[in-house]
């Protein structure tokens, strides 16, 4: 057939311009297409039901596992006389900021225990303060010199060269959290381990090991923490959590392990030195001690939501079976085209 | 010999004076004169220098030149002009005034993302714009450089090109040439001065018209005459009225000529003015004066503008783009006031120390200057939040259509075999307006008709012939026998039953299509086996000389003498065909020139004509071939008024007859008293011939004896010598004495042959809900007759004439003619008030002057709303600028949807004029198709076009554009959320190159594929139900309700996505490890959520998934986890915070796992909750289709199918498919009446059961 009408008008064919036979040009790709059958409805309801419920119990379970001590020492670790005007205790720097305070472990912790601490209402996510750093100069020393993006620390004026570059640059290092943590417990110093809680990559490519810090906190007004110039970036590890700008004005960041395990209804003793300065913008500092699991720290919220998830969609099934079996609409019932719908009504 | 005899006639130009032929037109006394104080006043100032061109080269008698440009741009103008075009979309302004601000350091990514696409959404619009213009200067240039023969002086005429024409030149036109500007005709070939004109080009008609100059410039006929010619034309200023011309020719400075008045002055009437762009025909030659040029002439006048068309769906997606502009502007406005209420120091006392705000400042977070911070602010989200207005869905769009196009031009069943042409789309625009149509304007000539007259059927002494059953009847029997199959009766007695109605036959309408086209194939097999063109007739009784056998062989004599005799044309040579003797023929009309073919092949052969005689070549009843010559005495002129030609001839035997065609009414009405033995049975054939939408004609003779002819040659050469207004009425009152007591011969149908498959696509258009308006420049008669022949017309329809009444016509006053009008209009729509609950269809036939009076502003309402009301709707006798009026009107008036489809360049107004204008690619000039959106070589392809194409078009692009604002929404709020939670700093949760690939790389493929492959059934289905075209008519998948869902499922998303991603990545630790999350972590999960929701979106859309969905889908989400890995892996020099981020971070994490599940999963719950319930309780045609076909079998049997199939049909009175359920209907209500009579019989004599109960039985 085919040849016939090839070979017979091949002359005009040739004029022609007949279109190609092709599937995707005629639109005739084979397809699958799926229809949201009753039986599809459940099914996927049911599956979700049955994958989400687990998941839920299991992610619950993991949460409530970990053992979390929340402890919230801004307000309690100011001086009666200065809580009228936080400010300036905070701000001077020969008032005594040490604070002593006892916290209570609710349940036994396994180590390794991790040590945060928390900060309220600090927006390090701030486009201004995010931006204000130099990647480059942590890196390497060779870019000590580009502090373009620090923008307002980029450098200090300093006698006899002018403007020479601070190391590391910016507000986000500046602005570095300085109030420390020692734990007693039973009159004996627990051992908080300041190492590993920075990301390796951070700890190997962006902090650079012959980077050292230059010109940090020199003059006024000073902002955070002071580093120890003679240690490199790759080893100042409370910077690099630090440098690691939170995504929201609520963040934890890690300031060591434990590597004890806590029994339950120990008292630790802690002696924490209140520097840093929350105060002027109304945040709030939180020690955190919390052991983790597989899904991390507490977090009941993904269990709870899963298995609610999964509870709506068994809901929903159940009341598709029910509804499929005592008022079903056959699949493909005339009765619901148009045409039909309107000679009824 | 024929062949010499024929060549040798042909040379000898003008040997019959055709003239003589129209005995009421020769020595027409002129005109009287117009009013010569017109002249010289404002409206009539123009004056033409003829023969003396050079006079216009100076003012103020410089009138434009004979070029036409129909470009928009040239080389200067196109680059301002197009990007002042492109620009005026307010979308496009607004991405131009982010790209300007994204090379200022307030956008927070890269400015090439934004430039990048703008320059590709406006050049490729630009390119179009050039690519359509350019082929619209390469037509121009093409017709401004044809040559004509132009006069230089001296008698010389040499070739020119047209653009060089002046007003003033004299021309020469050759036969079969177009006019290159409107002529004033001077002479031609023919000795008094007559020219054959079609005027195709402007009407759309294919009847000659006979152009006559005047007397005085008769004798200008050779090319040397014109070396002395000299006259001044004056004439009305350039108009576009194409039937009026007021013009004065003034002669002088003619030295040779005595019969000639010096000096003195002409009127000029429209008959002697040649309009450009019509063609002369069956003239050798003619010589004229140029008087308008350019863009004076009447066509260009008629010509409009060409408008860019937007289709709805873009217009309404204008409007969706206004709401988001304004949600841009509202949270652009909450991000600036909320970043300046914290920044400025007067609103609070909290101190930011970290940020350091004093030093260095920042004019974006200057606490001293909040005007301008919030300003900057407030254009820095502007750019941001941008994603919201994605001009990426402008490329996208583009794209898409670019695609659909391709399809379009690429289906196979939408090729023509015969003219190797395809459907094209013309611009890509306006794709999905295919699926929402609901008026169809069409042309007649060349769209449905092809333009060829057939000779089809003939009632000779009360007996049809070759009558193939009617194709209805056919089709209403074959329907009957699924419906009546326990009953099988005989109705043979009925007359308009065909014998071979009863055969059994199964079953489907699917049957009576196939029947109907192998019906056509047949006619076609006939035709190419005759090979004769303009006869499709096959009764063996008639061919081969077989009706000799006859019983009343004179009757059939002088009914095919009529034929042969009875008309005004002459035969011309025959090309090719040597082999045969046939002829071919040159007439007024082409209805006779198939009458010339038909009488040729029963044997009556016309083949020469002189000034007074016939030849006729006869075959005498033995069998014989003789040649026989008739003395012409007299030739009673057709008019529209008396509807009949008569022909007085004498035969060689002395005797002298009266040969008279004509409407079946007037004939009917000078039928004699003898005459009247085959009336009734005439009568039957030609109604059943008219509702068949053939031409009919009836044919009656007269024997008239010497003595009454001689008295009555008298009086009527006495008429013929009257000069002046009363001469006409009276030549009609004395044809009209020996016109009468005529003999009946029979009646003869002609088919204005419909192209292939019209009447098929009509009926399935009107079953989806179209509604179908012909509009054309022929007469009414054959207007209507198509009507018919394509089912737009019943025989059963109350039938709603517009025209205007002689008197008030003749009276030209205006006042009246509107008040005839409206009372017509006003009479007509109580009728369908009345009668609407009898559900009597109605149909509305509107003449041309009737139109101009209805169309005006004060009547206007009241026709559209009577037309409205109508099943169809006529117009005849319409001119170019009536057709785009009308077109314009109807879409303005009743808001719908208009399709214009034409061939001509009398349509190219229409075209425009319309929302979509479809241009037929036929054999005659481009014009219509230049001016077109699509293009096609038949008009049965509008069915697959529009049905298939335009459904699937109309659904994939709204869908498209739902799912992007959709997507656009979900991805740009959750940026304005993040803002929430920075103090409306501004900081962005994303990297940079997250945002670039999000509408480039990893959603863009599956929308694509959604724009250009999604079905929702399959085309052979589209085409079973029409139905389900209807819910592009409503508009359905476009509308407010869908577009408010779509947002507001966006937002939903957005919401859930950021809130659910907040809550639980912060803030404790989401790896064992003790890590929390910093701003990277937060975004590479919120960004993954979002890329599987949006893509899992179009999952749940798609209905139609091919390996590409799938590829595309899977496939982009998989390429973002590949993108992360690749960039996660180049040094932190490039990859910033997302070094190793998938790797070190994420992946790793169970968490960010769990998060995307739960994430994806709530986020499209709501819709697919939704999705549901809507195909659970309220689902739509096309779901139920959808489940029938391709659900499970259970339910499926054909019988449901088919009835299904059968009521998606919309109620329609027109159509093929509604005559044939008019037809069952009238056959089962004489079906009943039969029962009836035979029951009765039954009871009366029991001894007839046996045989009356069946009486099919032994037939089969």
């Amino acid at each position: 057939m085919n040849n016939q009408v090839t070979n017979g008008a091949s002359k005009s064919k040739r004029i022609s311009k007949k279109p190609q036979y092709s599937r995707f040009t005629q639109q005739e790709l084979p397809a699958w297409k799926p229809i949201l059958t009753p039986g599809w409805v459940i099914a996927s309801f049911l599956a979700i039901a049955f994958l989400f419920i687990p998941i839920g119990l299991v992610s619950l379970f993991a949460s409530e596992r970990v053992v979390e001590i929340v402890y919230r020492y801004d307000q309690d670790c100011v001086p009666e006389m200065y809580r009228g005007n936080v400010t300036a205790y905070i701000q001077n720097s020969l008032t005594n900021k040490t604070c002593v305070e006892n916290i209570t472990v609710p349940k036994k912790m396994d180590p390794p225990i991790f040590v945060y601490y928390q900060l309220d209402n600090f927006y390090q996510n701030h486009r201004r303060y995010v931006k204000s750093r130099s990647d480059k100069q942590l890196r390497s020393a060779a870019y000590e010199y580009s502090t373009k993006e620090c923008e307002p620390k980029e450098r200090v004026n300093t006698t006899p060269v002018t403007w020479v570059p601070i190391v590391p640059c910016g507000l986000i290092a500046w602005s570095l959290f300085n109030d420390t943590y020692n734990l007693i417990m039973e009159d004996k110093v627990l051992d908080i381990n300041k190492k590993g809680i920075a990301w390796k990559s951070d700890k190997n490519v962006k902090f650079g090991s012959n980077v050292y810090p230059k010109n940090f906190q020199y003059g006024a007004p000073i902002g955070g923490g002071k580093l120890n110039e003679s240690i490199p970036l790759s080893e100042q590890e409370d910077l690099m959590v630090w440098m690691r700008t939170a995504a929201l004005p609520t963040f934890r960041k890690l300031y060591g392990k434990i590597n004890t395990s806590l029994e339950a209804h120990d008292t630790i003793t802690v002696v924490l030195q209140n520097n840093y300065n929350t105060y002027s913008f109304g945040g709030q500092k939180k020690l955190v001690l919390s052991t983790t699991t597989w899904i991390g720290g507490k977090n009941d919220f993904l269990g709870i939501a899963y298995l609610t998830v999964g509870g709506i969609c068994l809901f929903m099934a159940l009341n598709f079976i029910l509804l499929y079996v005592f008022k079903p609409r056959p699949l493909g019932d005339p009765s619901y085209l148009s045409w039909n719908r309107k000679t009824v009504s | 010999m024929p062949a010499n005899v024929e060549r040798k006639k042909k040379k000898s130009k003008g040997r019959v004076k055709w003239s003589n032929l129209y005995t009421f037109s020769c020595f027409r006394p002129p005109a009287p004169a117009s009013n010569r104080l017109d002249f010289g006043q404002p409206g009539f100032t123009r004056v033409v220098f003829c023969n003396d061109s050079g006079k216009h080269k100076t003012k103020p008698y410089k009138y434009s030149g004979n070029d036409v440009t129909t470009t928009k741009y040239n080389v200067i103008t196109f680059l301002p002009k197009s990007l002042f075009e492109q620009f005026r979309r307010v979308a496009n302004l607004y991405f131009l005034l982010v790209a300007v601000l994204s090379v200022t350091s307030l956008a927070p990514f890269s400015p090439l993302s934004l430039i990048a696409p703008l320059v590709f959404v406006v050049g490729i619009s630009m390119l179009k714009e050039g690519v359509e213009d350019w082929h619209r200067f390469i037509q121009d240039m093409e017709v401004n450089s044809r040559k004509v023969n132009v006069h230089i002086g001296g008698g010389v005429f040499v070739d020119r090109q047209w653009k060089m024409l002046r007003v003033g030149d004299v021309v020469k036109v050759n036969k079969n040439e177009y006019f290159p500007s409107d002529l004033l005709l001077l002479s031609s070939s023919y000795e008094d001065g007559v020219c054959y004109v079609e005027t195709m080009n402007l009407d759309g008609e294919t009847n000659l018209k006979i152009k006559r100059c005047l007397e005085c410039t008769l004798g200008f006929d050779e090319e040397i005459k014109f070396s002395k010619f000299k006259a001044v034309v004056r004439c009305e200023d350039p108009n576009s009225s194409l039937y009026t011309f007021v013009a004065n020719l003034e002669f002088g400075d003619v030295d040779d000529s005595n019969d000639l008045d010096l000096n003195s002055s002409y009127p000029v009437s429209p008959s002697q003015f040649l309009l450009r762009d019509s063609k002369l025909q069956n003239t050798d030659y003619v010589y004229g004066v140029v008087i308008f040029t350019g863009r004076d002439t009447k066509v260009v006048r008629n010509s409009m503008k060409s408008p860019s068309k937007r289709s709805r769906v873009e217009r309404k997606m204008d409007h969706v783009i206004y709401v988001l502009f304004f949600m841009l502007l509202l949270i652009s406005l909450i991000a600036s006031v909320g970043s300046v209420m914290y920044t400025d120091r007067d609103q609070t006392d909290k101190e930011w120390w970290y940020l350091r705000l004093m030093d260095d400042r920042d004019a974006s977070f200057d606490p001293g200057n909040p005007l301008v911070s919030g300003f900057l602010q407030f254009l820095r989200a502007l750019i941001l939040y941008g994603y919201l207005i994605p001009i990426s869905l402008y490329v996208s769009i583009e794209v898409v259509k670019f695609l659909q196009a391709m399809l379009i031009n690429n289906d196979q069943d939408l090729f023509d075999e015969v003219s190797g042409k395809s459907v094209e789309a013309r611009t890509s625009n306006l794709n999905e307006e295919l699926g929402q149509v609901e008026m169809v304007l069409t042309d007649k000539t060349g769209t449905l008709t092809c333009n060829q007259m057939e000779f089809r059927k003939c009632s000779i002494e009360g007996v049809s012939y070759g009558g193939d059953v009617n194709e209805i009847v056919r089709a209403a029997s074959q329907r009957m026998n699924i419906d009546i199959q326990s009953y099988r009766f005989n109705l043979d007695g009925d007359d308009s039953t065909p014998r071979d109605s009863m055969e059994t036959v199964e079953i489907s309408s699917d049957h009576v299509n196939e029947s109907k086209n192998s019906i056509l194939d047949g006619e076609h097999d006939m035709k190419n086996l005759g090979g004769i063109k303009g006869f499709n007739f096959g009764d063996k009784r008639l061919m081969n000389k077989m009706w000799i056998h006859g019983s009343n062989v004179w009757d059939m004599m002088m009914f095919f003498r009529v034929m042969a005799l009875c008309h005004t044309g002459i035969p011309v040579e025959n090309e090719g065909q040597s082999g045969n003797h046939r002829l071919k023929y040159e007439a007024e009309s082409p209805e006779e020139v198939t009458f010339l073919i038909a009488a040729q092949e029963f044997g009556f052969q016309f083949c020469r004509r002189t000034q007074s005689l016939l030849f006729v070549k006869e075959i005498d009843p033995s069998g014989l071939e003789v040649e026989r010559e008739y003395k012409l005495l007299n030739l009673l002129e057709f008019s529209s008024s008396r509807k009949r030609m008569s022909v007085i001839v004498r035969d060689e035997f002395g005797q002298i007859f009266l040969l008279c065609k004509g409407a079946d009414n007037t004939i009917f009405d000078r039928l004699g008293d003898g005459g009247r033995a085959y009336q009734h049975a005439t009568t039957m054939h030609l109604a059943n011939y008219a509702e068949d939408g053939l031409r009919t004609m009836v044919f009656a003779y007269k024997k008239i004896k010497d003595s009454e002819y001689e008295e009555w040659s008298s009086s009527f050469s006495k008429a013929k010598a009257i000069i002046g207004p009363g001469r006409e009425e009276l030549l009609e009152n004395v044809s009209e004495i020996i016109e009468k007591d005529l003999v009946l011969l029979g009646a003869v149908a002609v088919d204005d042959k419909l192209q292939d498959g019209v009447a098929e696509c009509i009926d399935k258009l009107a079953q989806a809900g179209l509604k179908i308006w012909l509009l054309t420049g022929d007469k009414k008669e054959t207007a209507v007759n198509i009507g018919f022949a394509c089912s737009l017309l019943r025989h059963d329809m109350h039938l709603f004439n517009l025209s205007l009444s002689r008197e008030v016509e003749s009276k030209n006053e205006l006042k009246a003619m509107k008040d005839d009008i409206l009372n017509q209009i006003e009479a007509s729509y109580r009728a369908t008030i009345n009668e609407k609950t009898k559900d009597d269809p109605f149909a509305l036939v509107v003449d041309g002057k009737a139109l101009e009076i209805a169309l005006r502003n004060d009547t206007r309402d009241e026709f559209l709303q009577l037309a409205v009301n109508c099943a169809s709707v006529i117009c005849c006798r319409v001119s170019p600028k009536q057709k785009a009026l009308i077109t314009r009107l109807v879409k303005k008036y009743t808001g719908k949807m208009t399709l214009a489809i034409g061939d001509g360049a009398n349509d190219v107004g229409m075209i425009q004029e319309a929302d979509i204008g479809i241009g037929i690619s036929g054999m005659e000039g481009m014009q219509a198709v230049m001016a077109s959106d699509f293009s096609m070589p038949q008009f049965r392809f509008l069915e697959r076009l529009l049905i298939v194409h335009g459904h699937w078009c109309y659904k994939r692009i709204s869908k498209m554009i739902l799912y992007f604002v959709y997507k656009n929404i979900v991805f740009g709020l959750t940026l304005f959320y993040y803002e929430l939670y920075s103090r409306f700093s501004g900081d962005v949760l994303y990297d940079g190159w997250y945002m670039v690939m999000f509408n480039l790389f990893l959603t863009s493929l599956p929308v694509i594929s959604l724009g250009v492959l999604e079905q929702d059934v399959s085309s052979d289905i589209c085409l079973q139900f029409p139905a389900l075209y209807q819910q592009g008519q409503k508009g359905i998948f476009f509308s407010w309700k869908r577009i408010i869902g779509w947002m507001g499922n966006g937002v939903l998303t957005s919401l859930v996505i950021s809130i659910l991603n907040v809550y639980i990545l912060s803030p404790s630790a989401f790896r064992k490890g003790g890590q929390v999350v910093d701003i990277a972590h937060l975004g590479v999960t919120t960004y993954t959520t979002i890329v599987w929701t949006v893509n899992c979106q179009i999952a749940l859309i798609i209905t139609h998934f091919t390996w590409i969905q799938h590829i595309f889908i899977w496939g982009s989400i998989f390429s973002w986890y590949l993108f992360l890995l690749f960039y996660g892996a180049l040094p932190p020099a490039y990859s910033n915070r997302e070094y190793k981020l998938l790797v070190e971070a994420v992946g790793p994490a169970p968490m960010y796992w769990m998060v995307v599940l739960l994430v994806v999963v709530i986020s499209l719950l709501p819709y697919f909750i939704y999705m549901v319930i809507q195909r659970s309780f309220y689902p739509m045609d096309d779901h139920v289709i959808q489940e029938m076909k391709y659900g499970r079998k259970v339910v499926v049997d054909d019988e449901t199918w088919l009835r299904e199939k059968q009521s998606s049909r919309k109620a329609t009175h027109i159509g093929f498919s509604a005559r044939v359920d008019a037809k069952i209907l009238y056959l089962k209500d004489q079906l009943h009446k039969k029962r009836m009579f035979i029951i009765k019989s039954i009871t009366n004599s029991p001894i007839r059961r046996s045989i009356s109960v069946n009486p099919l039985e032994n037939r089969d």
